[in-house]
């Protein structure tokens, strides 16, 4: 039996997409299986953000509602053979989800894989909720900055009370994700610092992503940033943040772009 | 006091996590919790509107939260020589 992880937020824009992507390539390059689930029916991205828009077929709701079958639905990904997509629909309400459907989808995969990663739209709806519905663990995206940490700690609550598990009396798995954080702007005071958020959300800490083109180059090139540069400072922290969701116990270090001085100096007089 | 205003700008960080700390707390409390403000605008408009007729934009809530206080007031402006709700 795999295990269901939910990237969520509340806020959008924080990073939940890229995080799913990053995290569940990383995760199928150690040999394991992941399937991933766009979860933002009308808004569909990790289609794009994985590059395999153009080779949608069929959707979940299309499966939910029996239209096609998982194994027609299922996307493989071309460059990590064990990693898949299923993407969200395009076209339909957001009403077309149902529980029911939502919950045989879930418990199909979580047979076959070893990770389910849920990636959940924004906001606190509907879809947010079924999203998380069955999730075992969660993944709370959260960037440095007064909005995005209020709408994780409404989205802490829901998943307090609005999931399978917390209705049967366990609890789900939270984790923080800190992303586009800026370490430099953070000692000068200028941006919430890391024990700042976790003391705040008292949820313990995943990883801290630091701000990073590379993760801008990824999208645009369609390939998950711990695919297309896995040097980079920001997917390691993707790396270090995968083990962590596996239960492995790193110290956490903060990533740091190995930047040239010239380039340093050039990022200076821009900032 | 450029300097001053320069050294000022800089530390906002420590004023984010002290105004998220306050509203969150709050938030927590009330989570399960109908709008209490909501509750009561409404439930004082009702009993207003049995007497008077005011229009919607004649009336207006603010809520001033504090640590441990909070303010609520309701000013309503009542036309002179208001008609009685109930009177036709």
């Amino acid at each position: 039996m795999g295990k269901v992880v939910v990237v969520t937020s509340g806020k959008g824009g924080v990073g939940k997409t890229t995080s799913t992507a990053a995290l569940g390539a990383a995760l199928a390059q150690t040999g394991l299986k992941v399937a991933l689930i766009d979860f933002d029916v009308g808004l569909r991205n990790l289609d794009l953000v994985m590059g395999a828009e153009r080779r949608v077929v069929f959707d979940l709701v299309n499966v939910t509602q029996g239209a096609a079958k998982l194994s027609q639905a299922l996307i493989r990904d071309k460059r990590i053979e064990t990693l898949y997509l299923l993407p969200a629909s395009q076209t339909r309400d957001k009403d077309a989800l149902t529980e029911e459907g939502v919950a045989h989808v879930v418990g199909a995969l979580r047979e076959k894989f070893d990770y389910v990663l849920c990636d959940s739209p924004a906001g606190i709806e509907r879809g947010a909720q079924l999203a998380m519905r069955f999730a075992d663990e969660a993944v709370i995206v959260t960037n440095p900055e007064v909005s995005s940490v209020r709408d994780s700690d409404r989205v802490i609550g829901l998943l307090d009370s609005k999931t399978v598990k917390a209705e049967n009396g366990e609890s789900v798995g939270k984790h923080v994700l800190i992303t586009r954080y800026d370490a430099t702007r953070a000692s000068r005071g200028e941006m919430l610092g890391i024990d700042d958020v976790l003391e705040i959300l008292s949820t313990p800490l995943l990883g801290i992503i630091p701000e990073s083109q590379a993760v801008l180059r990824a999208s645009n090139v369609g390939t998950p940033v711990t695919l297309a540069e896995p040097a980079n400072a920001a997917a390691r922290a993707y790396f270090d943040a995968a083990k962590r969701l596996q239960g492995e116990e790193l110290p956490m270090v903060l990533q740091a772009e190995k930047r040239r001085f010239f380039d340093r100096l050039l990022g200076r007089m821009a900032a | 006091m450029r300097l001053f205003d320069f050294f000022r700008r800089r530390r906002s960080a420590p004023v984010a996590r002290e105004r998220l700390k306050v509203l969150l707390a709050y938030e927590r409390a009330n989570r399960n919790l109908p709008d209490l403000v909501a509750v009561l605008r409404e439930e004082i408009l009702a009993v207003i509107t049995r007497h008077v007729r005011v229009r919607q934009d004649d009336v207006r809530v603010t809520m001033d939260r504090g640590d441990t206080k909070s303010r609520l007031a309701i000013d309503i402006r009542i036309p002179n020589g208001a008609t009685i709700a109930g009177a036709f």
